[in-house]
């Protein structure tokens, strides 16, 4: 432990800490910019200047270690003023539109501008010109508006290991983009939107469905209908104000009615039926494994509910690919049964009803539109909102969301149980079909505490469990005895960590669950900003509070998919779901 | 981007095929190297004459790296091109001596002469123009170079001439490209 004093307060720390880990651990606040938590500290932005008696300059507290005996003043007039130049310069190079700019509620940068009290900017820099890249289905970039702060690049490359975006050029003209300044689909993007979640300023954002969405609500002649997926709620009372971890489902379900959706329904719904589906499939593969001997039954199978994580496997591991679940994700699973099942049973032609989904994701945009979800004839799912999309709509309709009653979800496809809630956070998928797939194979409930499979909660990159199964039915007596190894991972770098693992041969599982985003969905990329760790551990509380809300906590015990599949499907895997809910896998070349 | 070479080099008549070839056994030398990105671009471009999209594709690949990182390097360093060259390279040098001592109007001359802007090629496909950042030779200044060759305190007034011995159908016999 080191000694250091911090604006006159005495703080003793570790050994090789930062200054402003120090400062932070005593409740010293230093505004940053480029920062990114668990990250190496870059240092290249200035905004967290300090002054450290007997320097020579001002250091920036984010890439300082502490040193025996020293003094940091945050405060001093030399180094504000120096702060307060560095933000100045930063806004002399930002194309700052404020008043119109998709950030200008939560733009850090604005914020930085706002909490120094700069009001006039005495440089008049030259600024990159605007250049819009919208050629991807989920983002759309900004040059003018970057201020190369650096988090995305640090994101995309030591997060998600995929490396989309780099600085390209030197100096000046330093551009932070895809390979020359490109367009993003010239390389290789899963699209999962990490860099947008990251993003400080407007340079990053999803591309935005709000203007459709309305349109088609406006058309008399459609029946629109709207799902909405299990992270949602727990994050969406943050764009209203509320603590990080609010569960606001019911208020979300009032505003969703209130803006003229013909039916609020839930993907929580079809992540049940994800669940009948990929359980059964994980049991059939298990059983050509082990009894037939089948070589062609892939173990470990992957779960896929991630879109990002599917195309990161098209790119990077494409002999994985029959390792993955052929189940479609719950969302493109709600757009099938509902552009065939539900419109039958309304009496509305698939072509005249709209499924709007409101997702944490930006990579769901890109997976809408692959060519392969189309089953019910039509596009199953025509438009996707993130999280941050429906608070804009929900500001745009004159909703009090604070004042919105709570409601309740729609019959029959906004039915569901907490083992869907659950799909919202990093091993709840898994824990999910680990509810389902033990009790069908042995009638009894999974023998964990409140139904929680402990090892594979939190926030570890890479998690694993093993169920003992034992006194199995009749049918399932080819199980008897094995212990069934799971694992969970979340980040793709984390994933490909783990791919990398099971290909060498140094790990075998039966099943793994991936999720693209660090935390799973609660911190995908369509979800508030900004995400840190703390904000994780705070939705998934939220969503486990939700899932232990339910009467019902198992997807095969949910009445609704019961009935759909005596009414309309027939059995879990039958020829007639494979073509509604199941989907296949290309290669893609990396660009 | 097409990837068969324009350049003056075409003469010799290696096509893209060879190229490549001659590239991968390149790469499979210096792909498992620590810090070997560098020199295997340099090698590249040595291959091709300039950094076609194809061969940084394929060392990204090699190197199990993103094409926007590739990009990146290829971008910071001025000493790759990815547009192809002509026969002589022409760099005229902005160091701080250079500067100083008038290699702005030596660039504006050469500018003027060749007809192209910096990074440009001549149509004729025998010039190409850079900016160079001090060769080292400021005693000697304002320097540029043409490929291999370094002049010494250039005058802009004696550019036409200096370019007329390249233009000479027996021109100085040397490698084409560094």
């Amino acid at each position: 432990m080191i000694h250091v004093t911090i604006n006159g307060k005495a703080i003793e720390i570790a050994e090789g800490s930062t200054i402003l880990q120090a400062a932070k651990s005593a409740g010293i606040q230093i505004p940053t910019l480029c920062f990114l938590e668990k990250r190496e500290p870059l240092g290249a932005c200035r905004v967290c200047l300090v002054e450290v008696e007997g320097a020579r300059t001002l250091v920036a507290a984010c890439s300082t270690p502490c040193t025996e005996g020293q003094v940091v003043h945050v405060n001093s007039p030399k180094a504000r003023a120096a702060r307060k130049q560095v933000v100045e310069l930063l806004l002399s190079e930002h194309d700052g539109d404020c008043q119109i700019c998709e950030r200008n509620e939560d733009c850090e940068l604005r914020k930085l501008a706002s909490d120094m009290g700069i009001r006039t900017v005495t440089f008049g820099g030259a600024r990159a010109a605007p250049k819009r890249d919208a050629s991807t289905p989920g983002l759309v970039r900004d040059n003018a508006k970057c201020i190369k702060c650096r988090r995305c690049v640090t994101v995309c490359n030591q997060v998600q290991g995929i490396g989309a975006l780099f600085p390209q050029g030197r100096g000046f003209s330093t551009v932070i983009g895809p390979a020359f300044a490109g367009n993003l689909d010239g390389v290789t993007c899963v699209q999962c939107g990490q860099c947008a979640a990251v993003c400080p300023v407007g340079a990053i954002t999803e591309r935005s469905a709000i203007d459709d969405v309305w349109a088609t609500l406006d058309d008399p002649a459609k029946t629109v209908i709207v799902q909405t997926a299990p992270a949602i709620r727990a994050a969406l009372g943050e764009e209203f104000g509320y603590p990080p971890g609010t569960r606001v489902t019911g208020k979300m379900v009032s505003a969703l009615r209130q803006m003229g959706f013909n039916a609020v329904f839930d993907t929580n719904f079809a992540a049940d039926l994800t669940i009948m589906e990929e359980g059964t499939e994980l049991l059939t593969r298990l059983k050509r494994a082990l009894v037939d001997k089948d070589k062609t039954a892939a173990l470990p199978m992957f779960t896929s509910c991630s879109p990002g994580w599917i195309q990161y496997a098209e790119y990077y591991y494409p002999n994985f690919l029959d390792h993955l679940s052929t189940c479609k994700s719950p969302q493109q699973m709600f757009g099938a049964v509902a552009k065939t099942f539900y419109a039958q049973k309304i009496g509305v032609k698939p072509e005249d009803l709209v499924v709007v989904s409101v997702m944490p994701c930006t990579a769901k945009k890109f997976e809408a539109q692959r060519p392969e979800m189309n089953s019910s004839g039509v596009r199953d799912v025509d438009y996707v909102l993130t999280t941050r999309e429906l608070a804009r709509m929900i500001r745009q309709a004159n909703l009090a969301f604070a004042e919105l009653p709570d409601g309740e979800m729609d019959a029959p496809l906004g039915l569901s149980t907490g083992a869907a809630d659950i799909f919202a956070n990093t091993g709840g998928v898994m824990e999910a079909a680990l509810r389902t797939a033990y009790e069908i194979v042995t009638g009894r409930e999974l023998p964990a505490e409140n139904l929680h499979v402990k090892p594979i909660e939190g926030l570890e990159g890479i998690k694993e469990a093993s169920v003992k199964i034992e006194r199995t039915q009749p049918s399932w007596s080819f199980l008897e005895g094995v212990e069934l190894k799971v694992a969970v991972s979340h980040g793709l770098g984390n994933t490909r960590r783990l791919l990398e693992k099971i290909r060498t041969g140094e790990v075998h599982y039966h099943f793994v669950e991936v999720m693209t985003c660090p935390g799973g969905c609660i911190g995908g990329g369509g979800q508030p900003r900004l995400t840190d760790d703390a904000v994780r551990l705070k939705r998934i509380s939220a969503i486990y509070a939700e899932d232990e809300s339910k009467k019902l906590r198992k997807s095969h015990d949910n009445p609704a998919i019961q009935d759909l599949y005596k009414e309309f499907l027939g059995r879990p895997n039958s020829h007639k779901v494979h073509g509604l809910l199941h989907t296949e896998y290309t290669k893609k070349e990396r660009r | 981007m097409t990837t068969t070479c324009t350049c003056a080099c075409a003469e010799a008549g290696p096509d893209e095929k060879e190229l490549m070839g001659r590239l991968e056994e390149v790469l499979a030398e210096q792909k498992d190297k620590p810090g070997g990105l560098i020199p295997a671009l340099q090698t590249a471009q040595a291959i091709f004459g300039y950094l076609p999209e194809a061969a940084m594709r394929r060392v990204a690949q090699a190197f199990d790296k993103s094409y926007s990182e590739v990009a990146g390097v290829v971008s910071f360093y001025s000493f790759f091109s990815t547009v192809p060259r002509g026969k002589y390279l022409v760099r005229v040098c902005l160091g701080t001596a250079c500067y100083v001592r008038g290699g702005n109007e030596v660039l504006r001359a050469m500018k003027e002469k060749l007809g192209i802007d910096v990074g440009g090629t001549t149509p004729d496909r025998l010039f190409s123009l850079e900016v160079g950042r001090c060769f080292g030779a400021c005693g000697m200044a304002p320097v540029l170079m043409v490929n291999d060759d370094l002049h010494q305190r250039v005058k802009p007034a004696k550019i036409g001439e200096l370019l007329e011995k390249y233009r000479a159908p027996a021109a100085p016999a040397q490698e084409a490209r560094p």
